[in-house]
């Protein structure tokens, strides 16, 4: 099953490096990883997402806090919340692919030498069909983001001794 | 007070409490070691012979004192010789700040001379590290590190700082606001449900269990320890890191568990229906197969650190918590209980077990056993000394024989495993502990990863004794290659140098002991002697530590010593 942890870091050289390290050294498999600014300058914040048929969530967790950059650990699988994977997706350009990026409410963000690049960004599994969908129609290049997710009205992600 | 980022170094010593530093000099930390002359009325600095020799001893001097053990080194090799000393005390939860020199902040990343990525290759071996580029850092990087290091689960913490930061000037005062660590947060208390769940398996267990390991001395919860399982009747079973945490003679102390542990007490743990796992963190060396690893217990885990909980073993009730804190909390609901019928059963187990213990047979006068020369020591010093091993057949030998009456008694590199550290963590030790009797137990092979520092012991007069048990061989490999590689002993056997010699071309005191007969008479010249000694014991070269686990086995199926014991042809006419 996949399970999506949250964890505010401080904002310092070498922590995404440090929560690299931790997960090599750990054995600990991620589907993926983001790290970004958050509204505090102080603060960024990281969306991890695991497959827990593989790696132990709760030790991924108890792992995370041990570093001492790490302020907070949230697991928001449970929680109503949404989640954004953004990908862009570089193919041929044709009739069908408008049709299908339609569909799909990908965006056409740039049409060159007989190439489009599309630009969705939804739900990781809307993503995944939507690439599948276009696979058959030849896929130049594909860049993703990785997930990034947030709970929604009062569950809210914060560091508590900073709040 | 204007002062350099070198003499800020030491200010900031001096206000954790440092009275001594583990180190060696070199370019990239030459600032610090000229701004000592300012110092070194208040803080010793012990030259090392080699840096791994200097986080040795720091983590010989944090073991024995509890308080942070300081090692001091220059940048590139002298950083990367540390990182040995450094994992050694990461396995063993051991507080030490590690001082490294860097190359100067303007180079950094350029392969400079000397440069290494130290912060990056201790990553994963330090509970933290700091690059310092600039001297305002200094102040606030070093009191972070001297409190993570101590505080929580204890562990090395590196502080990296470039050559510029150390020249550069600061009109400094010592900085007193409470540090921001907003991430660093160690757990101390056990909630309310935590601890009626435990009572509740306390009271209605038959057959409990206490493990006990190193958190038991970590925390100072020795008190505590004896007191429940005096008041409730419970077994307490060590690890090896746990030896002194009660005392071995107390009837309730079974001995050491695990690998090389007595198979009375793998039996009682196998038999248990609860275990009470104290401070310790199930290593595979003290479970074997974790599928048949006490089947038919509950467990109840206390450790301060959250990520042990259910990490090897599935636990009913577990605890991140100051282990002292937590048995307070406890104390006060459990009543008294008693389980005779299940100690009764334990010891038909340790009657057993007695019997084939080598100790209680004779062996012919021309032989030396290993085991019989670590008993006489013990015999010898009226088991009253600290004794620091290195690692290999004698650590076992010694963890077996050497009874520990106290905690803090016995030293040795548990989680690594690492050779070379016994004698230099003795000196670190009889520094920390002046007024105690200090050995260092060690293997022919392992003394001389870090003989060098006989040195370091001669010139600063440092009264630690060294027992080295010649039996010229790796014996813990050579014993693994006569159980299961087909007595193919390839590079195991030693040809040593004259220990005795090579000692006192160090200006070191030695002899050589060959038979049992002069043992006590040799241990009290060591003991006349205000100065290090060196003893070297020649042993039987082709020699087991029984009983073993064999790694991955089942807890209960040990290779016990054959009865009449291995290799004592006239065991039977002395019995
Ligand atoms: C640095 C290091 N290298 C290798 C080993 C593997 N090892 C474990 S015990 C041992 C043999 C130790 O021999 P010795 O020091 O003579 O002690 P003995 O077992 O003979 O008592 C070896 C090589 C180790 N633990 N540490
Ligand atoms: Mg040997």
């Amino acid at each position: 099953m996949k399970h999506t942890l949250v964890a505010l870091v401080e904002n310092e050289p070498g922590v995404l490096n440090r929560v690299a390290s931790l997960f090599r050294r750990r054995n600990f498999n991620i589907d993926s990883l983001t790290v970004g600014r958050t509204e505090d300058p102080n603060i960024s914040r990281m969306t991890i997402v695991l497959d827990s048929d593989v790696t132990r969530v709760d030790q991924v967790q108890k792992n995370l806090y041990k570093l001492v950059n790490v302020i907070q650990v949230y697991e928001i699988t449970e929680q109503p919340s949404v989640s954004r994977d953004l990908a862009l997706i570089k193919v041929r350009a044709s009739a069908e692919v408008a049709v299908l990026a339609s569909q799909f409410g990908a965006r056409i963000i740039d049409y060159r030498d007989g190439a489009m690049i599309l630009d969705l960004s939804d739900e990781e599994d809307r993503v995944e069909q939507f690439i599948e969908a276009l696979r058959p129609h030849g896929i130049i290049e594909l860049v993703r983001t990785g997930v990034v997710a947030m709970g929604r009205g009062n569950h809210v992600v914060q560091a508590p001794q900073l709040a | 007070m204007e002062l350099t980022g070198a003499e800020i170094i030491w200010e900031c010593l001096l206000r954790e409490g440092v009275e001594i530093v583990f180190g060696y000099p070199g370019g990239a930390i030459l600032p610090t070691y000229d701004a000592l002359s300012k110092y070194q009325d208040r803080v010793r600095h012990v030259l090392v012979r080699h840096e791994q020799g200097a986080t040795h001893m720091a983590d010989g001097y944090a073991r024995i004192t509890g308080k942070v053990g300081v090692a001091m080194a220059t940048s590139g090799p002298g950083a990367t010789n540390m990182v040995t000393g450094i994992a050694t005390a990461m396995m063993d939860s051991v507080p030490l700040v590690c001082i490294t020199g860097q190359v100067p902040s303007t180079v950094l990343g350029s392969d400079a001379f000397q440069e290494t990525d130290i912060t990056g290759i201790t990553l994963p071996i330090t509970k933290h590290n700091f690059l310092v580029t600039n001297v305002k850092q200094i102040a606030p990087a070093l009191r972070k590190a001297f409190h993570i290091a101590r505080t929580g689960r204890p562990g090395p913490v590196l502080v990296d700082i470039t050559k510029d930061a150390q020249n550069q000037k600061l009109d400094f005062t010592y900085p007193t606001e409470p540090l921001r660590l907003p991430g660093y947060v160690p757990p101390s208390a056990a909630t309310p449900d935590q601890i009626e769940r435990a009572l509740a398996l306390i009271k209605s267990a038959e057959r409990p269990l206490i493990l006990a390991g190193h958190g038991v001395m970590m925390s100072g919860a020795e008190r505590q320890l004896l007191e429940l399982a005096e008041r409730a009747q419970i077994p307490v079973a060590l690890t090896l890191l746990g030896k002194g945490a009660m005392p071995e003679a107390h009837p309730l102390c079974l001995g050491m568990m695990g690998m090389h542990g007595a198979a009375a007490v793998n039996q009682a743990i196998q038999s248990a229906d609860l275990l009470l796992a104290f401070g310790m963190r199930f290593d595979d060396r003290v479970t074997g197969n974790l599928r048949t690893y006490s089947p038919n217990s509950r467990k109840i885990h206390i450790d301060i650190d959250a990520s042990e909980l259910n990490k090897n073993v599935k636990v009913d009730v577990g605890i991140a918590g100051d282990l002292r804190t937590v048995l307070e909390q406890l104390l006060p609901h459990v009543p008294s209980l008693s389980h005779a019928a299940w100690l009764g059963e334990i010891r038909n187990w340790q009657e057993e077990t007695d019997e084939r213990d080598i100790v209680h047979h004779v062996a012919p006068s021309d032989k030396l056993y290993a085991a019989h020369a670590i008993h006489d020591l013990w015999a010898a010093t009226n088991g009253d000394a600290i004794v620091v091993t290195d690692v290999g057949q004698h650590q076992m030998w010694t963890a077996q024989y050497y009874l520990n009456q106290r905690p803090r008694t016995l030293i040795t590199s548990g989680g690594l495993g690492t050779m070379g550290f016994g004698f230099p963590a003795a000196i670190g030790v009889k520094l920390g502990a002046p007024q105690e009797t200090v050995w260092a137990i060690v293997g022919d092979g392992g003394f001389q990863m870090t003989l060098c520092e006989l040195a370091t012991a001669a010139q600063e007069n440092v009264n630690v004794n060294v027992a080295i048990i010649n039996n010229a061989y790796l014996g813990m490999v050579r014993q693994w290659q006569e159980f299961f590689h087909g007595e193919r002993y390839n590079a195991t056997p030693m040809h040593n140098p004259d220990f005795v010699k090579l000692a006192e071309a160090y200006g070191i005191a030695a002899r050589r002991v060959r038979t049992r007969a002069e043992i006590p008479e040799t241990v009290a010249w060591a003991h006349s002697i205000n100065a290090p000694t060196v003893v070297e014991f020649q042993v039987e070269k082709e020699d087991i530590v029984y009983p073993m686990v064999p790694a991955g086995a089942d807890l209960d199926k040990m290779i016990r010593r054959p009865a009449p014991p291995r290799n004592l042809p006239d065991w039977s006419e002395n019995h």
